[in-house]
């Protein structure tokens, strides 16, 4: 059982509460930062431990806290994104709802390291009641000193609100999160300039993922060198991962990043194998925008090495045999599961969020949505499958912001390793409609 | 000044410049196209990617590759950048994409759309369209509706480049329309059927790349190449007068904006010359205008006579 430095005190009673957390060592790292530590120390210590952005791309944050442009005179801010919305995540919720304090002092603590004075949380619309969690617990904070003026006597202050978003995906991109948080449609902006330079309300912002500003706390409480002897290489640290599909055990697990792939889909102390005796199909190791990986290469990799939960291993091989750690959604597909039906909910949610700014992802999603409902349900023909691959390419990197590499990539996998399945369903369409167990109409009795 | 080379031509311009724009001083074929960047309007631009380039070294500081195509209108130039536009069969590739993502809703109505002859999406449907369409499935469509007395929305039409909502943003005192909903739904719209009603809102006819923005009291009047443009001038308390009337024979169709060759309105003694809506919509009679002389028009454009013609001939793909 590998250690656990975010959520070891996620279900004890009453940890939402500020005097429990703090009896089970909570705001630590602010009284040490505070006290002890300078700004620069902070962002110093940050860049030590090798953390990687936990959202999704995986940038390193000390490195992008270092990006942060600091003219005089001009406000900064830290802006955390809580805004979960990738299919498959769940781990930010469940960080937020048991443990809001971890959350609150890891803003705190990185608030100081950027010079913020003041701070935002932006949560998806869809969380309300995590975000009444938050403003109880952001309430106790101010009430015991953590927060407001003259912070723990240093002198520094800081303010910290919460707002919810509308629940929209595209709000997860920082710069639609930022014009979002203005009161503005949540259009991504066109970079540069960045946010580090120009962010919200034109002021320098950093935006980070919920679990990347929790992760601070552990990395100033115990030092940045002791953090980043967790993990292999670059992968350092824990990460929090949200197991889902035909588990026997999902849920969100604390790993150490270099857990190999294989203990944790059938490790008893972690998801303990496919349920009901299936064996397993697919896996898409870090939520539903990367890459699915056939089941042959799920636990080695394509040179025949044992497949880790890294940045690295996971990447292995590129998008010819390798997918990507993304945001940790960890997606597990049995057998009977059909990756023609399953790409195509893929298709039909980015469809649904792409935000229509830009034309290649406003059509091409829309277009490849239609082609997969078609394939699915039998009217597809073999050079739609083709037709496919073009769209894809003609989406992915001439888009504004990630949302079209997401909606490519996904499709181009399952292409790429199940095209098998999707002639299946043009050839015949009946036997793959029906073999959809119940989801179209009822199986045939044997 | 610092030194850039678009398609093996090398030109110095000021610093902070776009690609797009140092291309537009070299002039020439090396323009990328672009639909939704409008000069004259900041904050427009990025959003129809049909400017792509490719980027074969940042700059001399820093001469690696960009790995992605980048939008040449908002994507500032380096020191010692080279740009590939024309002679990249990438950028190439990429564009006759975008193009096919721009027509799989477009009508392609060109034989009853007001603005076939000078409509860019059909000159970029010349240059990088195919002649067959893969899109099988049903087009999304709106029904036409009046934003204002004067204008006609068909968002049937619409490419959503946000030019029109630039100039409601930026000319006018208060926005009434934008943009609605998202992805594929996304619709220019007015906020609960308010009515636009404002001296200026003319221009969004003028900015509007395609025919979903159209002058009332011309539509269906008569097609664009049947009538003589004329420079001509009135006195306007309102706006500079300075503007295009399209004549046939004594009668004046319709009023623009005297537009330069990428299609944008004119800057005329240091200010851009916008027109007001009395002088677009009400000035129909000869009598109100000076007129100085006939307007040449020098835009790519597919009215631009024989432009394409052996293009035509020397290309199978649109034979059939």
């Amino acid at each position: 059982m590998s250690r656990k430095l975010l959520i070891e005190h996620a279900e004890v009673p009453g940890i939402a509460s500020y005097e429990t957390y703090r009896k089970h060592g909570g705001y630590a790292s602010v009284e040490k930062a505070l006290k002890t530590m300078s700004p620069d120390e902070v962002v110093e210590e940050v860049k030590k431990s090798g953390l990687r952005g936990r959202g999704g791309a995986g940038f390193p944050t000390g490195m992008k806290w270092s990006f942060l442009a600091k003219p005089e005179g001009v406000e900064r801010h830290l802006v955390c994104n809580a805004d979960e919305s990738e299919p498959g995540t769940f781990k930010d919720r469940y960080l937020m709802e048991k443990l809001p304090h971890l959350l609150i002092e890891g803003m705190i603590t990185s608030s100081y390291a950027l010079g913020a004075r003041r701070s935002y949380i932006y949560i998806r619309g869809e969380f309300m009641y995590v975000l009444r969690i938050l403003e109880k617990a952001i309430a106790e904070a101010y009430a015991n000193g953590m927060l407001g003026k003259n912070i723990l006597g240093s002198g520094y202050d800081l303010d910290l609100v919460v707002t919810p978003g509308g629940g929209a995906y595209i709000c997860g991109e920082e710069t639609a999160l930022l014009e979002s948080l203005e009161g503005k449609r949540g259009n991504p902006r066109m970079k540069p300039p960045f946010p580090a330079v120009k962010g919200l309300w034109g002021n320098p912002t950093v935006v980070n993922n919920v679990e990347s500003i929790a992760a601070v706390v552990p990395i100033v409480n115990e030092g940045g060198e002791a953090y980043a002897k967790i993990g292999i290489e670059r992968s350092t640290g824990t990460k929090l991962i949200s197991a889902s599909g035909n588990l026997v055990r999902p849920g969100v697990y604390e790993i150490e990043l270099g857990l190999s792939v294989e203990e944790f889909i059938y490790g008893d102390n972690y998801c303990r194998g496919i349920a009901n005796g299936k064996k397993l199909k697919a896996c898409i190791p870090g939520g539903s925008s990367v890459p699915i990986l056939p089941h042959y290469l799920v636990t080695k990799t394509a040179a025949g090495t044992d497949r880790l939960m890294t940045y690295e291993s996971l990447a292995d091989g590129g998008f010819a045999s390798g997918s990507m750690l993304g945001s940790g959604g960890f997606i597990v597909f049995d057998e009977d599961q059909c990756i023609v039906r399953n790409t195509w909910n893929f298709a039909r949610f980015y469809a649904h969020e792409s935000c229509g700014q830009c034309s290649p992802c406003r059509e091409g999603t829309g277009w490849m949505e239609k082609v997969l409902y078609r394939l699915e349900h039998g009217m597809g023909t073999l050079e739609d499958i083709s037709l496919l691959e073009e769209i894809n390419k003609k989406i992915e990197g001439n888009t504004i912001c990630p949302l079209g590499d997401a909606a490519a990539w996904p499709v181009a996998a399952a292409i790429r390793h199940f095209r098998d399945e999707f002639e299946w369903h043009v050839k015949s369409p009946q036997e793959a409609q029906t073999r959809n167990y119940g989801l179209i109409q009822a199986p045939l009795e044997a | 000044m610092i030194k850039v080379t678009i398609d093996d031509v090398e030109i110095e311009v000021a610093p902070g410049t776009t690609i797009l724009n140092a291309a537009r001083q070299a002039g020439g074929d090396l323009v990328p196209p672009a639909m939704c960047y409008y000069s004259k309007l900041p904050g427009t631009g990025g959003k129809c990617r049909t400017c792509l380039v490719e980027v074969a070294a940042g700059s001399t500081a820093d001469p690696r590759p960009m790995p992605k195509l980048v939008a040449s209108c908002s994507t500032p130039v380096m020191d010692g950048m080279i740009v590939k536009n024309k002679t990249s069969e990438r950028v190439h590739n990429n564009r006759g994409g975008v193009v096919e993502f721009l027509l799989v809703n477009h009508p392609l109505d060109c034989p009853i759309c007001d603005q076939a002859g000078e409509c860019h999406l059909q000159d970029l449907g010349y240059e990088h369209g195919s002649a067959k369409t893969r899109y099988r499935e049903e087009r999304r469509t709106f029904s036409p509706i009046d934003i204002g007395n004067k204008i006609k929305l068909h968002m049937n039409r619409c490419i959503l480049c946000y030019r029109c909502v630039a100039v409601a943003n930026q000319l006018t005192d208060s926005r009434v329309h934008g943009v609605l909903h998202r992805g594929e739904h996304a619709e220019i719209s007015t906020y609960i059927e308010n009515a636009i009603d404002n001296d200026f809102s003319g221009n969004m006819i003028d900015v509007c790349p395609v025919g979903a923005l159209t002058d009332k009291t011309f539509r269906f009047k008569s097609r664009v190449w049947f009538l003589k443009p004329y420079e001509a001038e009135c006195a306007c308390d309102k706006c500079s007068g300075k503007a295009v009337v399209w004549m046939f024979g004594n009668e004046i169709f319709r009023v623009t904006a005297r537009k330069d060759k990428y299609g944008e309105v004119e800057t005329i003694e240091d200010k851009t010359a916008w027109i007001c809506n009395d002088c677009r919509f009400d000035k129909k009679d000869p009598s109100n205008w000076t007129l100085i002389g006939p307007r040449k028009i020098d835009r790519h454009s597919v009215i631009s006579q024989g432009k394409y013609a052996t293009k035509n001939d020397n290309n199978p793909k649109l034979l059939h």
